[in-house]
C-alpha cells in the first residue's frame, strides 16, 4: 500500500515541505538573533544601562560566593584533626603528669597523647616568636606543661569531643583543657549560614533582573506595536513575532552575564596580590582562586537564561494582547 | 472563495454591525462592497481576516470553514488572503523592499527568492526603483501602492481592500482599481471595499451593497 507511487509522491512531499519549513524555522532564528542583536546595538548607551543592571546585580553574589569559596578552602586547609590541648598545673610534678599520659594513652578514645615539657615550651615559643629576648628576662619559666592529646579518628562530633575533654578535666593535675577545634567548626557553622543568606540574596537579585529585564522587553514590546499588529495580519505567528524579543532577552541577558564576568575578574584580580602577600607572611600556600572557566561559563548560562525567561514574562504577557483590530 | 451564511456580527458593545449576511463570491470575481460609513463593510472583511469571529452563522473561504478554524492555524490562513487596510499600513522604520518582502519572511522564504519575488511585485505596481527609499517619503499614492504590492507579493488567490481609494484623487484612484483589475485578470479573487460610487460604476464589476448590516443589493449597477 505504502508502494504504490501516489502515497510515495505524498510522502516525499511532506517530507520536503517538513525540510523548507524547518529550514524556514532556523533562517528566522539566525535573522532574529542578528536583528535583536542589532538593536541593542543600536542604542549603546541604553543597552549598557541594561547590561549594567543585570551585571551588577549577578556580580554582588557571585563574588560572595566565590569569597565564601576560598574561605572554605582556607578552612579545609587547616589540619581538621581536632586536637585537646591539656595544660597541667605548674606545681604539678613531672612523674606525675607522665603518670597522667599513660593513664590517658590507655582510653580507648584517645590515640595518641604528646608530653611537651615547659623548656619545650619556652623554646618553641622563643623560636617562633621572636620574643625570645623579652622571655629572657622573666627569671621563671611562666608556661605550664602540655599533654596533647590526638582522639581516634572516629571521634568527630562536637558534642563526643567536648564529653572526653570533661573527662580529662576531672583529673586533679589539670588545670584547664582546651578544644582547639572550636573555631574550625564555628567557622563551618558560619559558612553554612553564609551560603544560605548569599544563595537568598542571589535569589532576590535575580527575581530583580527578571522583572528588570522584562520590563525592558515590555517596551520594547510597546514601541513596537503596529509592527507586531501588520505582521500578524500577513500571517505571522505568534512564535514568529515572539522569537526577536526573546533573542533580545537572551541578549540582554548574556551581555550581562559577560559585563557581571569582567567586574567579578576584575575585583578579585585587584585583591590577589594583597592576599598572597599575606598568604606569605603566614607561610601559606593559600592563593585566591577566582570564578574559573566553570564558573564564568555558568555565570553566562544563568544570566542569559534569566534574560530569555525575563523576555518569555513579558512577551506572554503582552504579545497576545496585541491583535489587528 | 467566499462563502458567508446567515452570518451575523454582534460586537461586545451589543451593536449589531451585520445581520444575516448571505453572499457567494466565485473565484476569479472581483466584486465592490459598497454601502454608508458604519454600514459594516470592514467588519465584513474583519471576519474573512479572522480578525473578529461571527456571533453566529458560518463563514467559508477557500474551502475552509473558518468557523472551525483554531486560533494556530489563522497565521496560515491569513497567509492566503492579501490585505489592503486603511488603518494598517506600512512601516516607516524600514525601506520599501523590507515593506514589501514581510510577508515573504514570515513564510520563510530565501532570500534570492525574496529579492526575485519583491522585484516582481514593486514592477507591477511601477515603484521598482524606489525599493531602496523610505515609505515615508513617498505620496500617498505611492505608499498605497507599496501596500498594494506587499498584499500581493505572496501570490495569494483573494485579496481584500477596505477603502484603497480613500485619500486619492479621481486619477490616482482610476490607476489603483486599473491596478486591481491587472490582478483579477491573472486570476486572484478581489474584494474591494468603497463608497466611492463614481468610481465603481467606472468599473463595471459585481457590487454587494451592505445597508445597517443587512445585504440590501447583490448585482451590477444599471
Ligand atoms: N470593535 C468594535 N466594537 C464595537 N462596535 C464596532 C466595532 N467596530 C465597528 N463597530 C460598529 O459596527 C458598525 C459597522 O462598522 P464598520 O464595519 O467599520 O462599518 P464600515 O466599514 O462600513 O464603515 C459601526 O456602527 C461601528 O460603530
Ligand atoms: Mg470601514
Amino acid at each position: 500500500m505504502s508502494k504504490d507511487p501516489q502515497s510515495l509522491r505524498g510522502a516525499v512531499q511532506a517530507k520536503t515541505k517538513f525540510r523548507d519549513k524547518f529550514t524556514a524555522w532556523q533562517l528566522h532564528h539566525r535573522q532574529s538573533a542578528r536583528e535583536s542583536l542589532g538593536r541593542i546595538l543600536q542604542s549603546p548607551l541604553a543597552s549598557l544601562m541594561t547590561c549594567l543592571v543585570v551585571a551588577i546585580a549577578l556580580a554582588l553574589p557571585t563574588t560572595l560566593l566565590v569569597a565564601l569559596n576560598n574561605l572554605q578552602i582556607l578552612g579545609d586547609s587547616w589540619d581538621a584533626n581536632p586536637k585537646i590541648s591539656v595544660f597541667i598545673n605548674v606545681r604539678a610534678r613531672e612523674e606525675a603528669v607522665r603518670q597522667l599520659q599513660k593513664d590517658l594513652q590507655a582510653f580507648a578514645e584517645i590515640n595518641d597523647v604528646e608530653y611537651i615539657s615547659p623548656e619545650q615550651a619556652l623554646q618553641e615559643f622563643q623560636a617562633m616568636s621572636g620574643f625570645g629576648e623579652i622571655l629572657g628576662f622573666l627569671d621563671e619559666n611562666p608556661l605550664p606543661p602540655t599533654l596533647v592529646v590526638t582522639p581516634v579518628s572516629s571521634i568527630v562530633e562536637p558534642a563526643s569531643l567536648k564529653t572526653l575533654a570533661m573527662k580529662i578535666g576531672e583529673k586533679p593535675i589539670v588545670d584547664t583543657v582546651d578544644l582547639d577545634m572550636d573555631w574550625v567548626r564555628r567557622l563551618q557553622e558560619l559558612m553554612v549560614l553564609g551560603r544560605k543568606i548569599v544563595t537568598a540574596l542571589a535569589g532576590l537579585l535575580s527575581l530583580g533582573v527578571l522583572l528588570s529585564l522584562g520590563n525592558t522587553i515590555r517596551l520594547a514590546i510597546e514601541s513596537r506595536k503596529e509592527e507586531i499588529i501588520i505582521t500578524k495580519l500577513v500571517g505571522g505567528s505568534n512564535g514568529f513575532v515572539r522569537r526577536p524579543f526573546l533573542y533580545s532577552g537572551a541578549w540582554y541577558g548574556f551581555l550581562g552575564g559577560v559585563v557581571a564576568c569582567i567586574l567579578v575578574f576584575a575585583g578579585f584580580s585587584s585583591i590577589k596580590g594583597t592576599v598572597a602577600n599575606l598568604a606569605a607572611a603566614y607561610q601559606s600556600q593559600f592563593f585566591l582562586q577566582g570564578l574559573g572557566f566553570s564558573g564564568n561559563l555558568g555565570l553566562l548560562a544563568v544570566s542569559t537564561i534569566l534574560g530569555l525567561m525575563g523576555a518569555w514574562l513579558a512577551v506572554g504577557r503582552h504579545l497576545s494582547e496585541i491583535e489587528p483590530r | 472563495m467566499i462563502e458567508f451564511s446567515n452570518v451575523s456580527k454582534r460586537y461586545p458593545t451589543g451593536h449589531e454591525a451585520l445581520s444575516r449576511v448571505n453572499l457567494n463570491v466565485g473565484e476569479d470575481e472581483m466584486v465592490f462592497l459598497t454601502g454608508h460609513s458604519g454600514a459594516g463593510k470592514s467588519t465584513l472583511m474583519k471576519l474573512i481576516m479572522l480578525m473578529e469571529r461571527p456571533s453566529a452563522g458560518q463563514v467559508v473561504i477557500g474551502g475552509r470553514n473558518l468557523n472551525r478554524m483554531r486560533a494556530g492555524q489563522i497565521p496560515l490562513h491569513r497567509r492566503q488572503v492579501g490585505v489592503v487596510f486603511q488603518n494598517h499600513q506600512l512601516l516607516f522604520d524600514r525601506n520599501v523592499f523590507e515593506n514589501v518582502a514581510l510577508p515573504l519572511r514570515i513564510a520563510g522564504y530565501g532570500s534570492r527568492e525574496i529579492a526575485r519575488r519583491v522585484r516582481a511585485a514593486l514592477d507591477k505596481v511601477s515603484l521598482l526603483d524606489r525599493e531602496k527609499v523610505n515609505p515615508i517619503t513617498l505620496s500617498g499614492g505611492e505608499q498605497q501602492r507599496v501596500g498594494i504590492a506587499r498584499a500581493v507579493v505572496n501570490k495569494p488567490p483573494l485579496l481584500l481592500a477596505d477603502e484603497p481609494t480613500g485619500n486619492l484623487d479621481p486619477e490616482l484612484s482610476a490607476e489603483i482599481m486599473k491596478l486591481f483589475r491587472q490582478f483579477n485578470e491573472v486570476g486572484v479573487t478581489i474584494l474591494i471595499a468603497s463608497h466611492d460610487v463614481e468610481l465603481i460604476r467606472a468599473m463595471d464589476c459585481r457590487v454587494l451593497s451592505l445597508s445597517q448590516g443587512q445585504l440590501v443589493y447583490d448585482g451590477f449597477l444599471v
